[in-house]
């Protein structure tokens, strides 16, 4: 019997091997609330955390434990499951222990109100929670009644911090920069945080920002942000590096803003016409759930230059960054 | 308490009475509850036996303030304020008479509520107590109210407090039938329908926030329409609170015109702006909404031309349960009666307006308004009369504040001049030892 072979190499060993963190970044706030008062270093330095987890969570063994001992609660007042699962799969892979609480469950549906929800949490002693929540500054509000980090995880219609690194991330591969890009921002301005989170954050790296829509969903003072305003596709799209769209609220869609889906489709949404106006290498982005159809063609949300998948792979590493930078700066760290 | 009914003589103070322009040092003796004399000179010789003589020592004398605009909570929403707590309130900031707003539960409509209030305020306050009754019944823009027994009942003005009347059939025949009574109307100017969804002014600002707007044009197209309304029928109109330059054209359109149309504005929109709301502080939500700077200097200029009429507290309690809320789920208002004079004192101290049409607007152009006898210190007129150290610098402690809310936004903020003394009906009320 030929004696049995001994492998000389061990290819799961080195994948098992977590590398170790080439970034010493730390984010020297206790919580993030939004992307206004980020320095552009700071987000360079969230960005360059961030990719060490891309690389990170493409291995086999994915678990750190920068985050062990460390308790994280995601509130999340509004449904949501990209985001949410994002979260919890970052904290996870940190080490974190990781508790979700939302609205559809809790006790807000027994009527307590934002601050008793969060002075209950709080007592339990958590290191950082997760918020999202329909109003506008609802996250800000509870951050100033916790003793631990709040990271803003989308408040109403004001900031989502995290996607607007997530897409910053996934440009930033693809392209190799932010600074002098042109990037087109479509659809329902009015009601988006993800807008204003990557208008402030497009803003503050160097890169350009246009915002197409109808004018019922642009807020007034739009012009105010630093960006162009263009009326039409054509206009938005010329010459665009990055195609970013956004998603229209159903109760947006029946004659409140604009008068039905057809016609928002006919003149916003992307199809391959409308993207022929960009770039040829132009990416195009989403921050989901798409309305295929609505906002989106699907030729085009599946199409080459659709980086859509790649932004919500690029969501868990972020997450993984911000968690970790505040982590680095939590008393006992 | 026989020493209330002593005569009062308030010696050596600069005296300061906007219905006759009047900006005096001198003296001012009061008796049976009335001004006896103001003049220079009336000394402690020249008063009669036990008269409590005070010397002020240069500091202002002015008419007991009328705040035209302030919600207590009777009936109804006594946890918020009592017609008692309202008063104590005012007193502390030398308002001597409250003109309450209708919008309680029940809303005042009817001529048993409006007594109601009266009794109540007889027995609790410390202040006078005068309410507006309803436009409609139940505020409801539908139906006219009994505005003839109303008014006979004690009713100094028609509003539909913070409600606006959009039905323009409905107010046309207020305003007309109000005519013939000589009664005012009392308009709070915004289109709920442009509010919509809006929490605070549109504009660059709210857009950063993230929160929906209020255009100025909410509060305008319902001041165009009321004045057409009152061209058509010759009614005697106030819009309760204006924001905007937009809508001080119209207004002054309507003065050039010679309409009986006059107007106030709240002490907080003369003294604050969209950016106090800052981080999404509540206590900065009032209706209609604070607006931008250029606004607020539009306001101040109208106030000083006397293009406006009257400045007024707009004093609305909110509690903590109503307040503590994300900004677009917590209720707008402010309190203001305690307030309201130290703060439009800023615009004094900045140089922005002068004392003298600062105190007219807060005195005698309400008192004229609402066909009440105070806003004067002519000899006769009742003794309702402040003692206003104009330079005292102080903090506003809210747990210090008199009101049963503490809702200011000027929560903590640095003041300067105080009121010192409150006389109602020739009793001191309110002082500071």
């Amino acid at each position: 019997m030929p004696p049995l072979p001994v492998p000389a190499a061990r290819p799961i060993e080195l994948a098992l091997m977590t590398i170790a963190p080439k970034s010493s970044f730390v984010l020297s706030r206790k919580h993030l609330l939004g992307i206004d008062g980020l320095s552009r270093a700071e987000i360079a330095g969230l960005l360059d955390l961030a990719e060490e987890f891309v690389e990170l969570n493409r291995q086999i063994e994915k678990k750190r434990t920068s985050l062990r001992g460390r308790t994280q609660i995601n509130l999340f007042f509004e449904v949501s499951t990209r985001t949410q699962m994002s979260f919890e799969l970052a904290g996870k892979r940190l080490g974190a222990d990781v508790m979700n609480m939302s609205a559809s469950s809790s006790s807000m549906r027994k009527g307590e109100t934002l601050i008793d929800t969060a002075m209950t949490l709080n007592a339990m002693h958590p290191d950082i929670i997760i918020v999202r929540h329909h109003a506008s500054g609802a996250v800000e509000l509870l951050a100033r009644k916790v003793d631990c980090s709040v990271v803003n995880a989308g408040d109403g219609a004001h900031e989502h911090p995290t996607q607007a690194l997530l897409d910053a991330l996934t440009i930033r591969r693809n392209k190799g920069r932010l600074e002098g890009l042109t990037v087109a921002i479509c659809g329902d301005i009015l009601h988006s945080r993800v807008a204003r989170s990557n208008i402030i954050l497009l803003n503050c790296v160097g890169a350009r920002v246009r915002v197409v829509a109808p004018s019922t969903l642009l807020p007034v003072g739009i012009q105010r942000f630093g960006v162009d305003v263009a009326r039409d596709m054509r206009e938005g799209l010329d010459g665009a590096d990055i195609v970013m769209m956004l998603r229209l609220q159903r109760e947006r869609m029946n004659g409140s803003y604009v008068p039905s889906t057809s016609e928002y489709f006919q003149y916003y949404g992307l199809d391959e016409k409308k993207l022929s106006y960009a770039k040829p290498d132009a990416l195009v982005m989403h921050p989901g759930p798409m309305n295929r159809g609505v906002e989106i063609d699907s030729i085009v949300a599946d199409g080459a230059q659709s980086v859509i998948r790649e932004q919500v792979e690029m969501g868990v590493a972020v997450r993984m960054a911000v968690l970790e930078a505040l982590a680095r700066n939590l008393p006992n760290a | 308490m026989l020493s209330d009914r002593r005569p009062i003589l308030l010696a050596n103070a600069r005296i300061v009475d906007p219905s006759r322009n009047v900006d005096i040092l001198g003296d001012v003796l009061m008796a049976d509850g009335i001004v006896r004399e103001c003049k220079r000179g009336i000394g402690a010789a020249g008063v009669p036996e036990g008269t409590d003589v005070i010397d002020c020592r240069g500091k202002l004398i002015a008419p007991g303030l009328i705040d035209m605009r302030a919600f207590v909570g009777e009936p109804g929403a006594a946890s918020r304020e009592t017609l008692a707590s309202a008063s104590q309130a005012a007193a502390a900031g030398g308002v001597t008479t409250i003109v309450c707003q209708p919008d309680t539960s029940p809303a005042i409509d009817d001529p048993a509520t409006v007594d109601f209030v009266l009794r109540r305020a007889r027995d609790t306050a410390i202040v006078h107590v005068h309410p507006m009754a309803a436009i409609t019944k139940g505020l409801e823009g539908r139906e006219m109210t009994e505005i003839g027994l109303l008014k006979a009942a004690g009713a100094v003005a028609f509003s539909d407090g913070a409600k606006s009347v959009t039905n323009a059939q409905v107010m046309r025949r207020a305003l007309t039938y109000a005519r013939d009574f000589d009664a005012l109307i009392v308009h709070h100017t915004e289109d709920p329908d442009l509010i919509g969804d809006g929490v605070m002014n549109e504009g660059e600002f709210a857009a950063r926030l993230g929160l929906l707007g209020i255009p100025t044009a909410a509060e305008t197209v319902m001041l165009e329409r009321d004045i057409r309304l009152v061209g058509l029928t010759g009614g005697r109109y106030h819009a309760a609170s204006l924001t905007c330059s937009d809508s001080l054209e119209v207004l002054r359109r309507a003065k050039d015109a010679g309409l009986a149309v006059t107007a106030s504005v709240s002490v907080n929109h003369i003294t604050l702006n969209e950016n106090d709301i800052g981080p999404y502080r509540t206590f900065l939500k009032v209706a209609p909404p604070l607006r931008g700077e250029d606004d607020r200097k539009a306001i101040v200029a109208a106030l000083a031309s006397g293009l406006i009429d009257v400045v007024m507290s707009d004093h609305n309690p909110q509690d903590v349960e109503t307040k503590r809320l994300p900004f677009a789920e917590a209720e707008a208002g402010a309190i203001g009666l305690e307030t309201m004079l130290i703060a439009g004192l800023r615009l004094v101290h900045s140089g922005e307006l002068d004392v003298m049409t600062l105190l007219r607007a807060l005195s005698t152009r309400p008192a004229e308004l609402l066909g009440l006898p105070g806003g004067t210190l002519r000899p006769g007129a009742p003794a309702d009369v402040i003692v206003v150290d104009l330079d005292v610098p102080w903090v506003i402690d809210p747990n210090e504040l008199k009101s049963k809310c503490k809702n200011t936004p000027f929560d903590e903020a640095r003041m300067q001049g105080r009121v010192v003394r409150t006389i109602v009906a020739g009793r001191t009320v309110y002082e500071i030892v």
